[in-house]
């Protein structure tokens, strides 16, 4: 073993797999120990239900596309509040970290409200034969709204380390200015991008309290899975709760494990 | 492409960034710009490849930058036909070697884009010129800071320009590695013979490489001319003590009516250093102490009637046979001196003026 500068290597490292063993491994264990205690045939036929099917399709598409949504917007977020000086900005930098603080269920109250018939959206968008509220654009909605600062989050800290010298060399090479971004702003900022997609989309997955109020949750068409996990709880069947539970974990695992390797292969060139 | 610079101003906010500069570039020289950091040497080189603008003003010969007495100051920098070099490189990290240097030519529009092919060649043209033949593959980060400097060096000179701009081109790099290069580049200017301008810091560096000096100072040119010339004619204290070593002292000298605060300045080598005989117009001096090595030894001493240090470069054999000690009293004479009396400057060779050799010693 070699020396080390500073000592506690072995110190912080045992902290740290106690800690994620006791906060994260734990649980996890649990859900998988509850689940056991289904036969396979019982799981099986459990998480494979039409209507679960149908929730996990909404679940992941709808974080999928509102996650998807959010990298343009929050690149051009991340970007304004980087490159320019105006008046509000520093507000509008603290206005984007309010879905991180806001309860989700006042954000999910507030957009159902904004999107019903009568709101203040609902009233124009109903006529054009937009529906939102109590419709799968309505989960969108709200997933996009969630996932937003993890976009801007990531990848304004990257954005403002960029070298200005990289897109004056593109200039003084004839670059156009689309050309640059193209070629030299956007390839320096995708793996800040990436991340912040998982995130989003990480975060989207898991979200319960702002979607149930504006999806109405219908079945077949606007259950998320998160939701059939607590109904299936409300009626005491813990073990059905924790096998759906251990399907959307090894999904979303098995997503983030994706993305990680794709960063890795793409960003292979940045030690 | 000759450059001409005319009564550029320049303003960030409060700060006067160029004040009236005016600079004259010929057709493939080399120039370097050399002050110390907040001259304005960079801000004068950004604002003659067009990543700057001058303070804008309605008088039309004011602000301008000509390239062969053609006015480009309000076009854009990738229209002017320069190559930027980047104290920071600024290679495109996610883009090979190859692809950095092709960046310039990739990005023309279609008609007058090379072949895939015309590109291929011409990188590797580039790429033997900088002696990066084996590294077209590589990404930024495998090359050591030279290397990095160089491809650079080949990516601003894919798009042929008229001139090549440097921005501290070995700011960043290491003593040995610095000489190596500045050497290379040398050579390189000899081959290519563009209209080269690069800024330093470094006096050494721009007394060597340089065909024409341009000292910087406080927003202003404190003096233009070939290495030689603002070596040894410095046209103000400013430059006298920005190039090289040089001993300052208060004059106090008699009959040519140089007040005690006129000021003196002597080089090192200029000094010489004397044990026995007494001649004329010498200083005495105590030695404080003396550093030897290589052909010539360094000697730290203080001027007995004032108490200034003063500092003497010594031949190695003259040295040996001076056998000096610490704390020895001796005798200093100075062979050139350069006097900047309240603003105004003259000099003096000291062994060809009597006038001098006796006003020297009448000031002891």
């Amino acid at each position: 073993m070699q020396r080390r500068v500073l000592p506690g290597f072995g110190l912080t490292l045992g902290f740290a797999l106690m800690y994620l063993g006791l906060i994260i491994l734990l649980p996890l264990a649990a859900t998988f120990v509850k689940t056991a205690g289904l036969s396979w045939e019982q799981f099986w036929s459990t998480v494979t239900s039409p209507r679960v099917v149908a929730s996990y399709k909404l679940t992941f598409g709808t974080s999928f596309y509102a996650a998807l949504f959010n990298v343009p917007m929050g690149v051009i977020l991340a970007w304004v509040l980087v490159r320019y000086q105006f008046p509000g900005r520093r507000f509008m930098d603290a206005l984007v970290d309010l879905p991180f603080a806001l309860p989700t269920a006042v954000a999910g109250i507030a957009l159902t409200s904004i999107y019903a018939k009568t709101g203040w959206f609902g009233q124009w968008l109903e006529p054009m034969g937009i529906k939102v509220a109590y419709t799968q654009v309505g989960v969108w909605v709200a997933l996009t709204f969630i996932g937003l600062p993890f976009v801007v989050r990531t990848v304004q800290p990257i954005l403002e380390e960029l070298e200005p010298e990289l897109e004056e060399a593109a200039a003084t090479l004839g670059a156009t200015r689309l050309q640059t971004i193209r070629r030299v702003v956007i390839p320096a900022l995708l793996p800040a991008i990436i991340t912040g997609f998982a995130l989003a989309f990480a975060r989207a997955v898991g979200e319960y309290g702002s979607v149930v109020f504006i999806s109405g949750n219908m079945p077949m068409k606007t259950e998320i899975t998160p939701l059939l996990i607590i109904t299936k709880l409300e009626q005491y069947d813990y073990a059905g709760a924790t096998a759906l539970a251990v399907v959307m974990l090894l999904v979303s695992f098995a997503l983030l494990l994706v993305i990680q390797l794709v960063q890795r292969y793409l960003f292979r060139s940045r030690a | 492409m000759s450059i001409e610079v005319r009564n550029v101003w320049k303003h960030f906010g409060d700060f006067t960034a160029l004040a009236g500069v005016s600079l004259k570039v010929e057709t493939g020289k080399l120039t370097a710009l050399l002050g110390p950091s907040g001259s304005g040497k960079t801000t004068l080189l950004r604002i003659i490849a067009g990543l700057e603008f001058a303070d804008a003003s309605d008088d039309p010969d004011w602000g301008r930058v000509l390239f062969h007495g053609e006015d480009v100051s309000n076009i854009p920098a990738g229209k002017r036909g320069v190559g930027f070099v980047f104290q920071h490189y600024a290679l495109f990290k996610h883009m090979t070697v190859f692809e950095n240097i092709a960046f310039g030519l990739t990005v023309r529009p279609g008609s007058a884009r090379p072949s895939k092919k015309a590109i291929a060649d011409r990188v590797k043209e580039l790429l033997e010129l900088v002696q990066l033949e084996k590294f077209g593959g590589r990404l930024p980060h495998q090359l050591s800071g030279g290397q990095r400097q160089r491809v650079a060096l080949a990516r601003a000179l894919a798009v042929q320009p008229k001139v090549l701009l440097l921005d501290e081109p070995f700011g960043a790099l290491d003593a040995q590695v610095r000489k190596d290069l500045r050497r290379w580049l040398r050579g390189l200017h000899e081959k290519l013979h563009v209209t080269t301008v690069f800024v330093t810091h470094d006096q050494e560096e721009a007394l060597e490489l340089a065909d024409e000096v341009v000292v910087m100072n406080q927003a202003k040119i404190e003096q233009i001319g070939d290495p030689q010339v603002v070596y040894d004619r410095p046209a103000s204290p400013f430059v006298i003590e920005f190039l090289g070593n040089v001993n300052r002292l208060v004059a106090g000298l008699g009959k040519l009516n140089i007040s005690n605060k006129d000021v003196l300045y002597v080089r090192p080598h200029d000094v010489e250093i004397r044990r026995d005989h007494a001649p004329e117009h010498s200083l005495r001096a105590r030695v404080l102490h003396v550093f030897s090595a290589g052909n010539y030894g360094r000697v730290t001493l203080q001027r007995l009637t004032t108490g200034e240090p003063l500092e003497a470069e010594v031949p190695r054999d003259q040295l040996r046979s001076l056998n000096l000690q610490q704390g020895d009293e001796v005798f200093v004479v100075f062979r050139h001196v350069r006097l900047f009396p309240k603003g105004q400057f003259y000099e003096t060779d000291v062994k060809d003026e009597t006038a001098t050799e006796a006003d020297i010693s009448g000031g002891i």
